[in-house]
C-alpha cells in the first residue's frame, strides 16, 4: 500500500529520522523526575518559556470576562464561536501589533491590517515559503539555524534551503562576503535564490543582530530583488544590552529600500510561552504577499476563543509592561546562572543577551575535531551524562564541538541537577584523551579533582529566582512530536 | 466547406482550455485538400501556441497605476492598501517583485461568486436593528440554531480546570506548553465518542486514529499532500463544495475531476459516470489518486446509498485509488434516510481499509466554526503517521481542546444536543422550502444539511451560465441575499442555487421570501 501514497507522505522531508531526534527519544523514554525519576533524562533540548507562567496565571484568574468559560465571560460565547472570518478580530490583531510595537519600545508602528494569523510560526514560515518561492527555488539561511527549518520550509512546499556559513572565528556574525559567496554559489549550480531568512535575535546563537548586520543584509536583498524574511520570535527574551533591533527600525531608517520585499515571522510562544496556543503572525510590507497569506491562513487560523483571550490579554498595558520586564530579569538571572556554572568547569559559552538558550563550546572535550566526534560527545551527554542538549551539527554549524542548551524550560532544583551532572561530567572527562588546542580559543581554567562543588551551589541558591516549577512531563504517545525546538 | 458546429455550451465542463479546442477544431475544417488534416491541425495549434506565448510574457508588464497616493515612507499606518503594483511604479526605478507562481494566481482578487459574495455580506452585512436593508447571508452553512444549547451546558459547567487556574496538572502552565502536534489523548478520546454518537452508534470510532486540526480545511489539504502527488487528480461528484478548490488544489497542485450529477437522478453519483471520468483522465495521461465524496453532500444535501457507498469500495479497489468521504455534515441529518459512514462499510470488509480516509470537523454539526477544530480519521498508518506530523502546521489550540474535551466527554449533554439539533434544522428545512414554494420555486428532497438545493432554471434567461450568474447577481445586488450559485459549485446545469437557511431564525424568512419575490417577480417568463 505504501506505493500508494505520495511522496511527501513517504520522504525524509519530515526530518525526524535524523540522530537529531535520538535525543527526544531518549527523553521520552526515561524522562527525568524529582522523586520518580531522578536519574532520568533532563530536557535541556526544548526551547520552551516557563519561567514567567505565574505571571499570566495570575492575569486570566483576575480577569474571567477574557476566558469564555467563565461566567462572565460565556455571554461572548455565541459570537466567538461563529466568527470564522480568516482577517480574524479586528480587537486581535490591534492588540498584537500593538504588543509588537511595545517589544521594539515603539520604535515603529504596526498596522493591524497587515496582521495576518497561521498555525503558529511553524505555519508562518510554511506560509511565506508557499508565497516567496516555487518548488525548486531557494532561501539563503545563515548557519547554525533553526534544526525544524528544513522541515517547516521545505517539506510541502518543495523549495532549498541554502546555507550562509558563519563561523566562531567572528563570533558567528553574518558577513557580507558570506551572503555573496553563498549566492554566487547558488547561481553557479543553477538554483534560483528567492530570499535571506534571518532570525534575529538568533536560535541557537541568542545574539541580536546589530544594525550593521542588518542594514547589510538589507542592502544586500534589494541589491539582488530577493526577499527578506526577518523571524522575530524571540524579540521579547532579550535581557542585557545590546538592545534588539527590529527590521522594521531598519526600514525606516532606509526610505529608500524596497518594502515590498521585506516580511516578518511573529510568534506569542516564545515572548510570552504559549507555544500550546498555536499564535503565529506573518507581516508583510507587500501586499500581493499578505493577501495571499491571508487566504492561506485558511489552513491554520488561530481559535476564536484564543483571539479573544490574547486580545484581551495584550490589551491590558500595565500588565504586559511588568510582564516584559519580570520576564526579562528572569530570562536573564536564569542565563547568567548557567552560564557562571558553565564557566566554572571550564566550558565556554557564545555571549549572548537573548533567547531560551546558551550556546555551549565543548570543542576541548572532542577526542578530535570532527562531527563523528560531536556525535559521539552528544551520545554520552545523552545517554550517560543524561542530558538531552542539541548537537551543532543538527543546526548546520559548519564547525563541530558546539552545543546548544535550553534554560528556560524547567524549574531551579531540575537546573541545579542538570548543572551537577555537567560538572560531573566534566571533571571525570579529564582523563579522557582531549583536545588540547582548540583554534582561537583562550587556555581554559582548570580545576583540581577536589573541586568544592558545594560552595558554588550554595551560591546558587542564593541567586536563583522563584518561582519554582515542576519540569515539565511528557505524557505524549509519540516520540517523534516535538514542536519548535 | 463547413465548420465543425460549436459545441454546446450545456454539455462542455467549465474549464478555459478547452476554449482552445473551441477554436481549433472548426479551423481544421477551412484547410482543405492535400494534408488537410495536417496542415488543418498544425497550423491552428501552432498560432494557438504562439498566443498563449505572447500572452503569457505580455501578462507580466506591470498595468499603469492607478491613482494612489506616493507612500510617505517615514510613516507606515498611512501606507494606501492598493495594489502592490501602484505602489512599485510610485517608487520609480526599484525592480519588480516577484511572488512565487502559486501566490500570484492565489493573491488575484476571488473571480467566483462563492467567495466574491461572502466578501459582500461582510462589507453590507444584514442586521435587524443597525443594518436592516444589508445582505442576507444565504451562502454559508453554517449552523446557528443550537448554539443555545451549548451556551446553557457552559453556564451548567464552569470549572477552573477548563481556564487552566486551579494548579491540578490542567493549570495553565500545562495547557500553554508544547503539547501533541495531533490533539490531546483526552480530546481524541472524546472526539472518537462525539463522532460515534453523531454517526449513529453503528461503528465505534477509534481515539488512535483520530488526528486534530485546525478545521477540516487544513484537514483535506492533508490528505491531498498525502495521497497524490502535483500534477495527480482525484475524482469528485459535481456539484460539490467550492472550497473543494481551494482546499484540495491551492498549495498542492492536485487537480479535481468532476463527475457530473444530473438532476434526472436526482443528482445521485453513478459508478458508470465515475468510470468515465476515470478512464478519460487516464487516456488524458493524468494519474487519478482517489475519490472525493462528501457524504451528506454539499451542496444537494443528500445521502449515498449504503449500495453506492459499497460499489465506491469496489471501484476504488479495482483502480487501486482511495476515498476520502468528508462526513462533516454527518450531524445535521433530518429526514428518514439512514446515514451510512465510510467507516461502517470498511468495517464490515477486513480488507481494504488502508484506502478508506474521513473528514470531520465541528464547524457545521456543533456550531464552532471560529474554534477551528477538525479530524483526519484514516484507517491506514502510514497516512495516519504522516498526518500526524503534519499537523504542526494546523494544530488545535489548547485551551479550545481542553473546553471541547469536557463538552464532548459529557455523553448524555451530547446525546441531547444532537436531537435536539436535527429537529430544529428539520423544522427550519420544512419552513424554508414551505415559504420558497409559495414563490413557486422548489427544491430537491434534501435530508441533510444546513442548506437546500434551489431550481430556479425556469427563471434565468438565456438558459446558461450566464443566465445563472445574471440571475445571482439580481438576488445579491437587488433582493439584497448572498446565495451560491450552481456554477460555482461546478454544476453541469444551470439554475441551480444553494440556500443555506441554519443562520435564520423564523421570523426572518418572511423577509428574505419578501426580498425573493422582489427578483423572482422580475424573472418569471411571460405567460
Amino acid at each position: 500500500m505504501d506505493q500508494l501514497l505520495s511522496k511527501i507522505a513517504i520522504n525524509d522531508g519530515h526530518g525526524e529520522n535524523s540522530a537529531f531526534f535520538d535525543g527526544w527519544k531518549a527523553y521520552d523514554s526515561d524522562p527525568y523526575h524529582p522523586t520518580q525519576n531522578p536519574d532520568g533524562v533532563i530536557q535541556m533540548g526544548l526551547a520552551e518559556n516557563q519561567l514567567s507562567f505565574d505571571f499570566v496565571e495570575e492575569w486570566v484568574r483576575n480577569n474571567p470576562k477574557a476566558s469564555i468559560c467563565t461566567e462572565q465571560g460565556a455571554n461572548d460565547f455565541r459570537d466567538i464561536a461563529i466568527f470564522q472570518d480568516y482577517h480574524g478580530f479586528p480587537e486581535f490583531r490591534n492588540a498584537v501589533a500593538r504588543f509588537m510595537e511595545k517589544v521594539r519600545g515603539n520604535r515603529v508602528r504596526f498596522d493591524p491590517d497587515r496582521i495576518v494569523m497561521s498555525g503558529g510560526a511553524t505555519g508562518a514560515q510554511e506560509t511565506l515559503a508557499f508565497c516567496l518561492a516555487d518548488p525548486g527555488e531557494a532561501l539563503l539561511v545563515p548557519t547554525p539555524y533553526y534544526p525544524a527549518n528544513d522541515r517547516d520550509l521545505t517539506w510541502r512546499t518543495g523549495i532549498k534551503l541554502l546555507p550562509v556559513i558563519c563561523e566562531s572565528s567572528n563570533n558567528f556574525k553574518i558577513t557580507s562576503s558570506a551572503l555573496e559567496s553563498a549566492y554566487n554559489k547558488a547561481q553557479e549550480s543553477n538554483i534560483k535564490v528567492k530570499g535571506l531568512l534571518l532570525n534575529n535575535p538568533s536560535n541557537p546563537l541568542g545574539t541580536v543582530l546589530d544594525k550593521q548586520t542588518l542594514t547589510e543584509s538589507l542592502n544586500f536583498t534589494n541589491n539582488k530583488n530577493i526577499h527578506l524574511i526577518c523571524d522575530e520570535i524571540y524579540s521579547a527574551t532579550v535581557f542585557s544590552k545590546p538592545d534588539f533591533i527590529s527590521i522594521a527600525e531598519i526600514i525606516e531608517e532606509n526610505p529608500n529600500c524596497n518594502r515590498e520585499l521585506i516580511h516578518i515571522v511573529y510568534s506569542l510562544s516564545k515572548d510570552l510561552g504559549f507555544p500550546g496556543f498555536r499564535v503565529g503572525i506573518i507581516y508583510s510590507y507587500n501586499d500581493s504577499v499578505t493577501n495571499c497569506a491571508r487566504k492561506m491562513s485558511s489552513f491554520g487560523l488561530v481559535s476564536t476563543q484564543t483571539q479573544h483571550l490574547i486580545a484581551s490579554m495584550l490589551s491590558d498595558e500595565v500588565f504586559l509592561d511588568r510582564f516584559i520586564v519580570e520576564s526579562s530579569k528572569r530570562l536573564g538571572n536564569r542565563h547568567s546562572v548557567l552560564v557562571k556554572e558553565l564557566a566554572r568547569v571550564g566550558i565556554e559559552s557564545l555571549k549572548s543577551n537573548a533567547g531560551l538558550y546558551c550556546w555551549m563550546d565543548l570543542r576541548r572535550l572532542l577526542k578530535e575535531f570532527t562531527f563523528e566526534a560531536e556525535m559521539e560527545l552528544w551520545r554520552v551527554i545523552v545517554n550517560e551524562v543524561k542530558l538531552n542538549v542539541s548537537p551543532g551539527s543538527s543546526f548546520h554549524c559548519s564547525e563541530p564541538g558546539w552545543f546548544r542548551v535550553c534554560f528556560a524550560n524547567m524549574d531551579d532544583e531540575t537546573l541545579m541537577v542538570a548543572l551537577k551532572r555537567i560538572h560531573k561530567f566534566v571533571i571525570q572527562s579529564k582523563g579522557i584523551n582531549v583536545v588540547n588546542e582548540v583554534p582561537n580559543s583562550r587556555k581554559q581554567y582548570r580545576r583540581n579533582n577536589k573541586l568544592e562543588i558545594n560552595l558554588s551551589f550554595r551560591r546558587l541558591d542564593g541567586i536563583m529566582m522563584e518561582p519554582h516549577k515542576m519540569s515539565p512531563h511528557s505524557p505524549m504517545s509519540s516520540p517523534l512530536v516535538r514542536a519548535r525546538t | 466547406m463547413t465548420r465543425s458546429p460549436v459545441p454546446d455550451p450545456k454539455d462542455e465542463p467549465r474549464n478555459p482550455t478547452r476554449t482552445g479546442m473551441r477554436l481549433i477544431v472548426p479551423l481544421q475544417g477551412v484547410v482543405q485538400g492535400r494534408g488537410g488534416l495536417i496542415l488543418g491541425s498544425i497550423i491552428p495549434c501552432a498560432l494557438f501556441y504562439f498566443l498563449q506565448f505572447y500572452l503569457k510574457r505580455h501578462r507580466s508588464s506591470p498595468p499603469p497605476s492607478p491613482p494612489s497616493p506616493s507612500t510617505s515612507t517615514g510613516n507606515l499606518s498611512e501606507l494606501p492598501r492598493s495594489s502592490s503594483r501602484a505602489n512599485l511604479s510610485s517608487r520609480g526605478s526599484i525592480g519588480r517583485v516577484h511572488v512565487s507562481s502559486r501566490a500570484s494566481s492565489i493573491a488575484k482578487p476571488n473571480d467566483s461568486p462563492y467567495y466574491i459574495g461572502l466578501d459582500r455580506v461582510r462589507e453590507d452585512p444584514y442586521d435587524e436593528m443597525s443594518n436592516p436593508d444589508g445582505i442576507i447571508e444565504l451562502g454559508l452553512s453554517e449552523n446557528r440554531l443550537s448554539l443555545d444549547l451549548i451556551e446553557k451546558w457552559l453556564e451548567e459547567n464552569f470549572t477552573n480546570s477548563m481556564l487552566g487556574v486551579g494548579g491540578d496538572g490542567l493549570g495553565i502552565g500545562g495547557i500553554a506548553t508544547y503539547q501533541p502536534m495531533d490533539g490531546l489523548m483526552e480530546l481524541k478520546m472524546a472526539m472518537a465518542g462525539f463522532m460515534t454518537e453523531v454517526m449513529g452508534r453503528t461503528v465505534v470510532f477509534d481515539p488512535a486514529r483520530v488526528v486534530l486540526t485546525s478545521g477540516a480545511t487544513p484537514a483535506l489539504e492533508i490528505l491531498s499532500f498525502c495521497l497524490a502527488d502535483q500534477g495527480n487528480a482525484f475524482l469528485v461528484p459535481a456539484p460539490y463544495y467550492p472550497g473543494f478548490d481551494r482546499d484540495m488544489r491551492w498549495r498542492t497542485g492536485v487537480e479535481l475531476i468532476p463527475v457530473h450529477c444530473r438532476s434526472c437522478d436526482n443528482f445521485a453519483l453513478s459508478i458508470t459516470a465515475l468510470e468515465q471520468a476515470f478512464n478519460q483522465a487516464r487516456k488524458r495521461g493524468q494519474r487519478v489518486r482517489g475519490i472525493l465524496i462528501s457524504n451528506p453532500s454539499n451542496p444537494v444535501g443528500s445521502l449515498l446509498s449504503r449500495d453506492t457507498l459499497y460499489d465506491l469500495l469496489d471501484f476504488a479497489r479495482e483502480r487501486n485509488i482511495h476515498i476520502i468521504s468528508d462526513e462533516i455534515f454527518a450531524g445535521s441529518t433530518y429526514g428518514n434516510e439512514e446515514f451510512v459512514s465510510m467507516a461502517e462499510i470498511v468495517d464490515s470488509e477486513d480488507t481494504d481499509k488502508d484506502r478508506v480516509h474521513i473528514i470531520y470537523g465541528m464547524s457545521k454539526d456543533f456550531s464552532i466554526p471560529g474554534f477551528r477544530v477538525g479530524v483526519v480519521y484514516s484507517f491506514n498508518e502510514n497516512v495516519l503517521a504522516a498526518s500526524r506530523k503534519l499537523t504542526r502546521f494546523c494544530s488545535v489550540s489548547t485551551p479550545t481542546q481542553q473546553l471541547l474535551t469536557s463538552m464532548l466527554s459529557d455523553t448524555s449533554f451530547i446525546q441531547e444536543y444532537l436531537k435536539t439539533n436535527r429537529r430544529r434544522i428539520a423544522s427550519m428545512y420544512d419552513l424554508f422550502v414551505a415559504a420558497l414554494r409559495g414563490l413557486g420555486v422548489v427544491c430537491t428532497k434534501s435530508c441533510a444539511g444546513l442548506y437546500c438545493w434551489v431550481d430556479m432554471s425556469r427563471l434565468i434567461s438565456p438558459y446558461s451560465e450566464k443566465g445563472e450568474l445574471d440571475l445571482w447577481d439580481k438576488l445579491l445586488n437587488i433582493a439584497k441575499i448572498n446565495v451560491t450559485p450552481g456554477s460555482a459549485c461546478h454544476c453541469i446545469e444551470p439554475g441551480w442555487f444553494r440556500f443555506c437557511f441554519a443562520t435564520l431564525s423564523e421570523n426572518e424568512i418572511p423577509i428574505v421570501v419578501e426580498r425573493i419575490r422582489k427578483v423572482v417577480e422580475s424573472c418569471k417568463p411571460p405567460v
